[in-house]
């Protein structure tokens, strides 16, 4: 449905002697299946956003090639806007415009005659159940009231690609889980669905297949099971914020990085935001070796926990980042 | 047409959404009231000597003059709409579907000018009961200069806001450009009481051209050379800029 090959996006930035060229994209491919949930997973600033404004016919892009739903992007942009639906970060609608007022125009724009434009909207507010609010101002509308308003404009002339960006960035836990299931629900309607996010949770639980992407190269891809099985054996992260807290000059987390990085059940770390992230290949096993060996140096831990790798690990393992941070 | 439909659209959408604000409508007729009722008498006193013995004289000679200030005015604030509209993503939204590019410009723009036509005809309503007479046909085609003229500084402000991409800038900007070119127009008072140099500068201001135009037909002199002369000039420019902002506006935005 979707296939890139090489896409890349330069910018130019300042002006006379300060001007430069930054590199947003730097040349990605990648392909999204019929019906696919796929998702961009990176940090804020790592292409993921520019790359989907492409698809999104929003930006020319500065070389490569895509073809979505089988038209050339390049050649027809007028066409792609036929066949795919986006929603942005930003919202995009009019404080003092409705729920309704909006869909129907948007449907006009889409070439739809009055009539049609009507039951269209009419049909849209009844399925994201907007009918409580429809013909209220939008300035009224809650946080996620106005994301479902967003989603439903995406997607009035039933796109068979709908790209979205950040859906569910602002939003409360509850309104998250019903945006995760609205977008679930239009896959089930045929929709093939492109989106990017900096949850790690979003990533996981919504998507089909997870692409990393970091300073405009994607970095890995793979089914969020997959991706988290590269990074086999459990993960051990021992806290030392709170203990350097009370005692700045103890040091625990350079101390403990040093003891533990060389041990031989220890295949790799990193200290990340104070604490100190350890891959091993079973905690069961090592939790007793790594007590020991601090305990030994009279180095002392605020807290230990143990867990299953998160696309984060992979993103760390990656990177030498975290996405967290 | 595509373009003409989709122009339409917007224009429906963007006038739609101004009516749900009447209260903003009636404030930006404050202005032109006020000066109309509270200027336009200083007129007579001036231009005693020049033929303006009653207030109906005064109000003939001031009314076009406001015309003028609104077209200018009125049309070179459009910028802050679509800055805003830019912000929120309005439209970004629109890009993406198959709308004409051109419609979204132009939509906004039209809806600017019947708006300051609107304006003009309360404008005039408020002036009969000071004495302003003017013959129908000339009224009529004074909107329509006033409409072209709108047309050309809503376009103007387009072309600031979509280089500048600030509002404080287009602010700034707007307001340097925007009085001089009423003063050295003669909105307020006719350039026949300026000074030599000012008239000659004047020659230079297409504003000064439309606010001469725009007198001759209250003054009931549709023939005079200086009405198209207003008009070819004003029309002129107004496609100039328009196409320079719609290029402006397709041009790639980040």
């Amino acid at each position: 449905m979707i296939e890139a090959t090489g896409l890349r996006k330069s910018f130019r930035v300042g002006r006379g002697r300060g001007a430069g060229t930054v590199e947003a994209v730097r040349g990605v491919d990648f392909a999204v299946r019929r019906g696919e949930i796929v998702g961009f997973l990176g940090p804020n600033g790592a292409g993921k956003s520019t790359t989907l404004r492409m698809l999104a016919t929003l930006l020319r892009p500065s070389g490569g090639a895509a073809t979505i739903a089988g038209v050339d992007l390049l050649r027809s942009p007028a066409q792609v806007r036929h066949r795919i639906g986006f929603v942005a970060q930003a919202s995009g609608t009019y404080d003092d415009s409705t729920a309704r007022r909006d869909l129907i125009l948007q449907a006009r724009m889409h070439g739809r005659s009055k009539g049609v434009a009507q039951e269209l909207a009419a049909a849209a507010i009844r399925a994201f159940q907007l009918d409580d609010f429809a013909d209220r101002r939008i300035r009224t509308y809650s946080g996620g009231q106005r994301r479902r308003l967003d989603v439903a404009l995406g997607v009035i002339h039933s796109p068979q690609v709908m790209f979205l960006d950040e859906p569910t960035a602002g939003l409360d836990p509850p309104s998250r889980a019903r945006m995760w299931q609205e977008v679930r629900r239009l896959r089930e309607d045929g929709m093939t669905i492109f989106l990017t996010t900096h949850y790690l949770d979003e990533a996981d639980s919504l998507c089909d297949r997870v692409s990393i992407i970091d300073a405009g190269r994607i970095v890995a891809e793979g089914t969020p099971s997959a991706l988290k099985r590269e990074i086999s054996g459990d993960v051990v992260a021992i806290d030392f914020a709170a203990a350097d807290l009370a005692d700045p000059a103890g040091g625990g987390l350079p101390a403990a990085t040093k003891v533990l990085a060389e041990a031989p059940y220890v295949r790799g770390s990193e200290p990340v935001d104070g604490a100190l992230r350890l891959y091993v290949d079973s905690a069961a096993t090592a939790i007793p070796q790594i007590m020991r060996a601090l305990y030994d140096r009279g180095i002392e831990p605020g807290a230990i926990e143990t867990r299953r790798p998160s696309l984060d690990d992979v993103f760390l393992a990656k990177t030498g980042r975290s996405l967290e941070e | 047409m595509r373009v003409v439909r989709d122009t339409w659209l917007i224009f429906q959408q963007e006038a739609g959404l101004m009516v749900r604000n009447p209260v903003m409508v009636a404030f930006s007729l404050a202005q032109p009231i006020t000066y109309l009722v509270l200027f336009a008498p200083f007129l007579k006193v001036v231009m005693v000597d020049r033929g303006a013995s009653t207030y109906a004289d005064a109000y003939r000679i001031y009314v076009p003059g406001l015309f003028v200030a609104m077209g200018l005015f009125g049309g070179l604030f459009a910028g802050y709409g679509l800055l805003s509209a830019l912000r929120a993503g309005i439209i970004e939204r629109c890009r993406v579907t198959p709308v004409s590019r051109t419609a979204l410009l132009l939509g906004r723009a039209l809806m600017h000018v019947c708006l300051n036509v609107v304006q003009a005809v309360v404008i005039t309503l408020v002036a009969l009961p000071f004495g302003l007479r003017v013959h129908l046909a000339n009224l009529l085609v004074s909107y329509a200069l006033l409409a072209v003229m709108v047309l050309l500084s809503t376009s103007i402000s387009y072309d600031i806001a979509l280089l500048v991409r600030n509002e404080n800038s287009l602010g700034v900007l707007v307001n340097t450009v925007g009085q001089p070119i009423s003063l050295l127009a003669g909105v307020l008072i006719p350039l026949v009481l300026a000074p030599m140099w000012i008239q000659r500068a004047a020659l230079w201001n297409p504003f000064a051209w439309a606010t001469d135009g725009m007198r001759a037909l209250f003054a009931g002199q549709i023939l005079q050379t200086v009405v198209w002369q207003g008009a070819l000039i004003m029309t002129g420019l107004a496609a100039a800029s328009l196409f320079w902002s719609s290029h402006l506006f397709n041009r790639e935005v980040s």
